[in-house]
């Protein structure tokens, strides 16, 4: 890397001579570092997949989880350093219960993710601080509408129908482009992403990951919830079979 | 100058509650006085706070509503835990008495007389708390006015018939309710009852 030993990387607080901040960049390195996660945003709702790999098989089945509830409407999945990751989350709890404080009802995620997006990029700012290794989807389902935002660490945030943060990014874009989002209901989506988040996984370099689901949107009626164990081994079998025909026919084609 | 509560402005006047048979029942009307005016006609002041808890408050309506909010805060914290543990009666009624009694140690109290029911680990809960802090649980509860008019029709029910079902726990709620109605003149015949 180029950046390395000029001493412009030392610092969030300074630019390089060709106008790069190298300590944002090395935060989005961590993210893409980090296990797949993937939002969709269909015609009812929005779905939260992630593909949390398991590092030691003496973990305990579901711990770190990846997908966390910020306000009953509010869902978030998050990619990247759980630790950084765990106090976005923390932080956006907070400006959710301060808006309902504040104004009464539940907070809109547009303004939410402006909140949380400016936290973020504070941590961009300064030399005392590094910016948070982590990326983060939320989505919500507001007045019969589903809304998804993605932050990166630089503090940056769009408004998404799909992405997709972490290891296989390209690929997981690659097979959410393919789909009509705006025609699929949150049972179909559920499946889709359960699929691409199986399709993605590298089964060589990280042998095992635990697969996370969570959903917003009519079928939960509004409210942020991981989807429950029928729809969750549906999905999983989905994705499976849909795995072993794509390696059937990869072995038709040998 | 630091000045003290002070006195209740809009309040709820007596709260009911009973066990009975595999539940709790809460009752208590929706008028919100001003004084000795019937100012507001629908001010409801029992909520259900999740699958497991009621609560009804009595006493000043604005305190009321301002330990309401930060209940239902709590609730939503607890359900985005997601560990699928959840508020007990008995933990919010505990929570209620050291809330009430610290302000009233600081000489500035929540107006306030809040009963907690609910269900806890497949047994019925019935407690209360008043301003000052003062909590006891008991069958059958009675705030307010109700303490003197309510409470001995509700003894005098529970001992003749000691194992209500919920149908005669709420027609002996609604009854205490409408001698309350025809007693107290901070009471009003539209009631809420859970």
């Amino acid at each position: 890397m180029s950046s390395i030993g000029t001493g412009y990387d030392l610092s969030a607080s300074q630019f390089s001579p060709d106008g790069r901040v190298f300590q944002v960049e090395y935060a989005q390195k961590a993210v893409e570092n980090s296990g797949t996660i993937i939002g969709l945003r269909g015609k009812d709702g929005v779905v939260l997949a992630v593909e949390k790999l398991v590092t030691s098989k003496l973990y305990e089945p579901g711990a770190n989880t990846r997908i966390f509830n910020i306000d009953r409407h509010v869902g978030m999945a998050v990619s990247g350093l759980i630790s950084d990751a765990r106090q976005i989350v923390e932080t956006a709890k907070i400006e959710a219960s301060n808006y309902r404080a504040q104004y009464g009802t539940a907070i809109p995620l547009k303004y939410l993710n402006d909140r949380v997006s400016m936290y973020m990029h504070a941590y961009t700012l300064y030399s005392a601080v590094r910016p948070f290794g982590c990326s983060v989807i939320a989505g919500s389902y507001e007045v019969d509408t589903p809304v998804m935002y993605m932050i990166d660490p630089s503090g940056v945030s769009y408004g998404y129908y799909g992405c997709a943060v972490g290891k296989a990014k390209q690929a997981a874009k690659t097979e959410i482009e393919k789909l009509k989002l705006q025609d699929l209901s949150c049972r179909e989506l559920v499946k889709e992403a359960a699929r691409i988040i199986y399709v993605v996984h590298d089964e060589l370099k990280d042998k095992q990951f635990e697969l996370e689901l969570s959903w917003v949107g009519a079928v939960t009626d509004g409210l942020h919830e991981r989807v429950p164990a029928d729809v969750y081994q549906e999905a999983e079998k989905f994705a499976k079979a849909a795995m072993a025909d794509d390696s059937d026919s990869d072995t038709e084609d040998m | 100058m630091c000045t003290f509560s002070r006195a209740p402005i809009t309040t709820g006047t007596s709260v009911l509650g009973i066990k009975f048979d595999g539940g709790v029942a809460i009752a208590a009307d929706i008028l919100g006085s001003y004084g000795s005016l019937a100012r507001f006609r629908d001010c409801p002041r029992i909520i259900k706070v999740n699958k497991n808890i009621i609560l009804g408050a009595g006493g000043d309506y604005a305190d009321y509503q301002y330990l309401k909010d930060i209940i239902e805060q709590k609730i939503i914290d607890d359900e985005c835990q997601d560990d699928g543990f959840h508020l007990k009666p008995k933990s919010l009624h505990c929570w209620l008495t050291r809330v009430l009694y610290n302000r009233r140690s600081k000489f500035d109290p929540f107006w306030t007389n809040f009963i907690v029911g609910g269900i806890q680990d497949g047994e019925t809960f019935l407690g209360t708390v008043d301003k000052l802090g003062t909590a006891y649980e008991d069958m059958h509860i009675a705030t307010g006015y109700g303490a003197y008019i309510a409470l001995p029709l509700m003894r005098d029910a529970l001992e003749k018939n000691p194992d209500l079902d919920m149908r005669q726990a709420q027609e002996l709620l609604v009854k205490c309710l409408e001698v309350l109605y025809y007693r107290d003149a901070r009471s009003f015949p539209k009631v809420s009852l859970i």
